[in-house]
């Protein structure tokens, strides 16, 4: 059975985007290779590392696990939205910058994508909810502990001493 | 910006915690990676891999992939021409006396056998890598599967399965090291503890697969490669030498490169060596982005070693000497020779006393994947055999865990200590300084040993806490040879320019080494701009692993700092008409200290590059030098971890308690980097001793294949670390640094064993851990008696 | 890992998707939240020629509560995010919360639907076990009709349900809480978002004396389906719940569960943990109907 392609009109990073794509074409595939949003890193393409982490309406989601036709009609937000024009980082990006939270840093763009939607909707967690909403992003570098210190950081909340 | 609040560590920047250069860049998502690199003509490679451990190629036919719409090429062995012949050893093995090595290298596709699971046999060039993986299925292959050689132990037996031909048995390599007379160690000793250790590492898994792209640019004849890579000059040298070509033809750019651990040095990879193959026969551009599905077969692994070990004590605790014999899981072939076992061999030693030591590994070729280092590369295997032999001696000796090591350890005074076995580096193990007792003391007091033992952990018992704690040493040799070099070279903006061949995979290089050119020149860091992966910048070196970088390159930037401070001194003195230590360099200029006259650094650099005049005999036009560091031998550094531990008497998950780290890595050019690194060490640590298992089936099937199934650990999984060091400086370098990237991985699976015995009361039942992985289910096994 | 071409179809109503269901038949598959459809075509596990996309139609049942029964309905566009965070359904029945929390993480809970997860089948999976204690029914749909089908009905096994090839999962319908009643979730997984190596749902009601009038022991991880321990429900209904009888309950749970083992979790010990979770889980429930815990 032919394929064929199917029209995609999104909007990414606040710009609309329209292309003609394979339907089996993945978002992750789309963002770097179609629109050259390279800043969103593939890790694993089954879903579980959360490099490719990016936000669809808002919420963060595997742009592995999406059909790049899927995100027809809605608002796509990668990691190059974050920082402003004139390059000032988000203050989480900062806050990576300064508590060292990054090392190879191919983690670090859907790692960004995932925590800054959380500190959106919970904007003082502890350190349990900070590690609990970090889970689903894969490191292999820091180790964690530099990660939730900047993102407690930014949300102005102490490191806890020990597990509950 | 935080730039502004830029601080240094007293005057220099040597010890300062810099945040990182390069972060910016990571960051925003601006950082170049392999994958992301484009050209008009790119083409995409895919591999076809061996679905048998063991099998005759019968027949295969591609004619229905080159048939495919949008496919560009399919090639087979029989299309490689020359190229198909074994790759050559990367690292020959060490010189051990009476060696028995068995050279074996894969070849770029397998031709009439295959040897694991994943090895490749066919690669298609298409026009996306969608179609090249659809014209994999059109490849019809003919199988003969042959008896697997997969189990360790059931292939090192001599009627096992045989992995290549010409060989007895499966024997990749035998080597026999030994020191002092064990034999009359034992016979005088008061206490023998005799037991056998099964110890798997698992996978590195960076989180960027491994990458490379190549574009062949037939106007000039010359190529340039894109490599994810932890050695991109060893991998420029390794390609001319395969293909045929000149160095000076080949580029190779190790751009941001997504984590390494030891798996990204040159390895004569199959696709490492095909994707600029084809991109020269099809004079174009082709890349390859290992899928994180062929990352579980087609990178090397650790794997795992078999252990019959025994350590021989006096009255006192005293270790008289110990005996291991050991076998290795080499997998397929040995292009890596002997590092992983030299290294599990020269670990035995710890920090330890040992006056009598005998060893003999035998490497084992098996059906599996080949086996090559990951991050401690060995060391994990040795140091959890002599602590766990420590901790059952301690134990059936009625001593003090703590206690036995602490009378075991080298003292300050010993140093340098010559071990008289040869380590990987090919030189004699030495150890050139350390302070073991008092790192060992303030492991156990930060972890407060004292206290849970006597009195935290009997009253949780009494409540029915199943609650452990474990503390144990390591030692650690890095900064090997052979050499690295660094360019340094003021720029006529001012801004400083430093290459290394060196290659970085997120280890604050940019950084780092800033630092180290800065206190020199008087400058920023954020001045300096750092190369440490583009051949045509600096075609010198070896790479990144082996915990070297700072040490090695790290000496190496120092010295061409140095070198150029002291031509812009040379140079201000004469504008200034005054000696060289008259001037001083500050804020990016050189100013006389006397009539505080200031030249900008940048203009320094113009007027030593003049247009009229001549450069004088003997002098180099430029701010600018190249230097070389290269150690005569490793230098070591040391650590101790401790741990409390919880496990649910039902369930058997843990919960982490506390963890205390104390290190010494020498002289630390960067304390916040530092700490990353140790982080990131014990995180992986972690995961080997309780989540990560490589679980191959009989027929060398993987059943651990997908990031799902081979369990890295979460933030959920790792605890909050409380970091501790001391500093004793390296005598075998200038700065007094020592390696410290290997180091949070290397003995966290001894402290894991010995923590959960202890939290579990195992030896009260008669039962010690001696294996790792571990896991909720097997130690239920152990706890419920089920060896 | 690229999936395989597809033709992709993107209805506007049901009808329209049911229509094309009929027509493609097993070579067509419902696209809903895909995560874990889409690894599985990454993996070239699962190449369907035609893949229906439920996010586009327009007319799927709503999330709300069946006025006639008391039923919770939760239509095939219900995100594991709307279980977690949809005060409504927390209040209406607080297992779902509580077992939805363990679904992988939140980027997958963001997308992932109820429907396609039960339709997946993966007796390892959380929701199954919890639609079989919540005594949950299916409403399938086709353009012949609809009918609907009991939770226990529904598994058959690994990835098979009693879906019809020319049928979709359109609706969930679970059953109002009666009085004196009360739920758990708890599961052991190697890492928190992993599948459970065993898992158990629990819903006791009791009758106004205190003994158990009604009890339902759902597992997880527990064999090729989700199991129902109703042995292990049947030591309970009509005893007072005390240790002896929940420990009784729990033996006869890890034995009547037919784990299949795996590379994390031997079968032995998995049967241990159903047991140390049911003795946990039970009273949890029984504290929880006396309103002594949330």
């Amino acid at each position: 059975m032919s394929a064929g392609t199917v029209k995609v009109v999104t909007r990414v990073n606040g710009i609309e985007y329209e292309r003609e794509v394979e339907p089996r074409l993945l978002l992750s595939d789309f963002l770097r290779g179609h629109l050259d949003l390279t800043g969103t890193r593939v890790g694993c393409e089954h879903g579980v590392c959360g490099a490719c982490t990016v936000q669809v309406d808002g919420l963060p989601v595997r742009s592995c696990l999406m059909f790049a036709v899927q995100v027809n009609a809605r608002d796509v937000s990668t990691v190059e939205s974050l920082a402003a024009p004139d390059g000032t980082l988000h203050p989480l990006q900062q806050a990576f910058r300064d508590r060292h939270a990054l090392q190879c840093g191919y983690c670090t763009a859907g790692i960004l994508m995932t925590m800054s939607a959380f500190l959106a909707d919970n904007p003082t967690p502890d350190e349990a909810a900070v590690r609990e909403a970090l889970s689903g992003n894969l490191c292999r570098c820091t180790g964690y502990q530099h990660i939730v210190d900047a993102v407690l950081d930014v949300a102005g909340s102490p490191q806890r001493e020990r597990p509950e | 910006m935080s730039d502004e609040t830029l601080s240094r560590s007293g005057d220099s920047w040597l010890g300062a915690s810099v945040t990182r250069n390069e972060d910016p860049q990571l960051l925003t998502g601006r950082a170049l990676f392999v994958g992301d690199i484009k050209a008009a003509d790119m083409r995409h490679a895919a591999f076809l891999r061996s679905p048998h451990a063991h099998a005759l190629i019968e027949r295969i036919d591609t004619s229905r992939a080159t048939a495919r719409p949008g496919v560009v090429a399919v090639y087979t062995a029989e299309d490689l021409g020359d190229l198909m012949r074994p790759m050559p050893m990367v690292v020959p093995p060490a010189p051990v006396e009476g060696l028995v090595f068995n050279q074996r290298t894969h070849t770029p596709l397998a031709g009439e056998k295959v040897r694991y699971v994943g090895e490749p046999v066919a690669m298609v060039v298409a026009e996306s890598r969608y179609i090249a993986e659809d014209a994999l299925a059109d490849i019809e292959v003919e199988w003969a599967p042959l008896p697997v050689a997969g189990d360790l132990e059931f292939s090192a037996a001599p009627d096992a399965p045989q992995v290549h031909d010409g060989l007895a048995g499966n024997v990749a390599a035998i080597a026999r090291q030994s020191k002092g007379d064990y034999a009359a160690a034992r016979a005088s000793a008061h206490t023998v503890v005799r037991r056998r250790f099964l110890y798997e590492h698992g996978m590195a898994q960076p989180m960027e697969t491994r990458a490379i792209a190549a574009r062949f640019d037939r106007r000039t004849d010359q190529m340039t490669v894109w490599a994810s890579t932890q050695a991109p000059t060893s991998l420029r040298g390794g390609l001319a030498a395969v293909l045929g070509m000149g160095e000076s033809d080949l580029r190779v750019i190790a751009p941001f490169v997504g984590g390494g651990f030891g798996v990204k040095v040159l390895m004569y990879y199959p696709e490492e060596v095909l994707i600029p193959w084809a991109a020269r026969r099809l004079a174009g551009a082709v890349k390859w982005i290992e899928d994180r599905g062929e990352h579980f077969l087609a990178t090397t692994q650790e794997r795992g070693q078999i252990h019959d070990a025994e350590i021989a004590l006096d009255a006192d605790g005293r270790i008289l000497g110990v005996k291991d014999d050991f076998l290795h899981d080499n997998g397929a072939y040995n292009p890596y020779g002997l590092t992983v076992p030299i290294n599990s061999q020269c670990s035995l030693f710890g920090p330890y006393d040992v006056p009598a030591f005998d060893s003999t590994f035998t490497a084992v070729y098996t059906n599996m994947p080949i086996a090559s280092p990951f991050r401690g590369a060995g060391r994990q295997h040795g140091v959890f055999v002599i602590e766990r032999l420590i901790d059952i001696a301690a134990r059936e000796t009625g001593i003090d865990r703590v206690e036995m090591r602490r009378r075991n350890l080298l003292q300050p005074g010993d140093f340098p200590v010559n071990h008289k076995v040869i380590f990987q580096d090919f030189t004699e193990l030495t150890y050139d300084s350390g302070d073991y007792p008092a790192v060992l003391a303030r492991a156990a007091e930060k972890i407060g040993y004292r206290r849970f033992i006597e009195d935290e952990q009997p009253a949780l018992r009494a409540a029915g806490r199943c609650v452990g704690i474990g503390i144990v040493n390591y030692v650690e040799g890095t900064g090997i040879g052979p050499y690295e070099g660094a360019r340094v070279q003021v720029l006529a903006n001012g801004r400083v320019s430093l290459a290394t061949g060196a290659g970085t995979q997120g280890q604050g290089h940019f950084t780092s080494f800033a630092q180290l050119v800065a206190d020199q020149l008087g400058i920023s860091p954020r001045e300096v701009d750092v190369t440490t992966g583009d051949t045509d910048r600096f075609q010198w070196g070896a790479g990144t692993f082996a915990s070297r970088g700072a040490v090695v390159a790290g000496n190496a930037v120092h010295a061409a700092a140095v070198a150029v401070r002291g031509k812009a001194l040379a140079l201000a003195a004469a504008e200034f008409d005054c000696e060289p230590a008259d001037v001083l360099l500050e804020d990016g200029v050189a100013r006389h200290r006397g009539s505080n006259r200031l030249i900008p650094l940048g203009e320094l650099a113009q007027r030593a590059n003049p247009m009229r005049g001549a450069v004088r005999p003997g002098a180099e036009p430029g701010l600018e030098s190249t230097q070389y560091f290269g150690p005569e031998m490793g230098t070591t550094a040391s650590g101790a971890h401790a741990m409390i531990v919880e496990v649910d008497p039902e369930t058997l998950m843990i919960t982490i308690r506390d963890y205390v780290v104390v290190h010494d890595c020498g002289t630390a050019i960067n304390p916040l980097i530092v700490a990353g690194q140790i982080h990131g060490g014990v995180a992986q640590g972690i995961g080997n001793a309780f989540f990560e298992k490589i679980v191959f089936d009989s027929h060398g099937q993987l059943l651990s294949g997908s990031l799902a199934d081979y369990l890295l650990p979460t933030s959920l999984d790792i605890p909050r670390m409380t970091l501790d060091h001391t500093v004793t400086p390296s005598t075998l370098n200038e700065l007094g640094i020592k390696g410290v990237g290997e180091a949070g991985a290397i003995p966290v699976a001894p402290l894991f064993a010995q923590a959960l015995e202890d939290a579990l009361q195992l030896p009260a039942r008669g039962v010690d851990i001696l294996e790792i992985p571990l896991s909720p289910n097997r130690l239920w096994e152990l706890a419920t008696g089920q060896a | 890992m690229k999936p395989a071409s597809f033709r992709y179809v993107a209805p506007p109503t049901l009808e329209d998707a049911l229509i094309a269901k009929a027509e493609y038949g097993d070579d067509a598959m419902f696209l809903a939240g895909g995560q874990s459809l889409v690894p599985a075509m990454n993996f070239r596990l699962s190449e369907p020629a035609v893949l229906i996309d439920i996010n586009t139609i327009t007319d799927l049942p709503p999330i709300h509560t069946d006025a006639t029964t008391g039923e919770l309905r939760l239509g095939a566009r219900t995100r594991h995010r709307d279980l977690q965070y949809m005060p409504d359904i927390g209040a209406a029945c607080p297992l779902l919360r509580e077992a939805i929390v363990h679904v992988a993480h939140p980027q997958i809970r963001n997308r992932g639907t109820l429907c396609g997860n039960l339709s997946h089948a993966d007796p390892a999976s959380e929701m199954p076990a919890v639609m079989l204690a919540l005594d949950a029914r299916m409403r399938l749909a086709s353009i012949s009709g609809e009918r609907w089908v009991a939770a226990r009905d529904f598994f058959e096994g690994i990835y098979t349900t009693a879906c019809r090839e020319d049928e979709m999962l359109v609706e969930v319908a679970i059953p109002a809480a009666a009085p004196r009643s009360a739920t758990c979730f708890l599961e052991v997984a190697r890492r928190p978002g992993d599948f459970a190596m065993m898992g158990v749902a629990v819903a006791i009601t009791l009758d106004t004396a205190g003994r158990c009038e009604d009890a339902r022991l759902a597992y997880c991880g527990a064999g090729d389906t989700p199991v129902l321990a109703t042995g292990a429900a049947d030591i309970l209904t009509g005893s007072v719940l005390t240790e002896d009888a929940i420990a009784a309950a729990a033996a006869q749970a890890s034995r009547e569960i037919a784990p299949l083992g795996s590379i994390h979790a031997g079968a032995d010990y998995q049967r241990h943990l159903a047991g140390v979770l049911t003795r946990r889980a039970v009273p949890i429930a029984f504290r929880r109907v006396a309103g002594e815990i949330e």
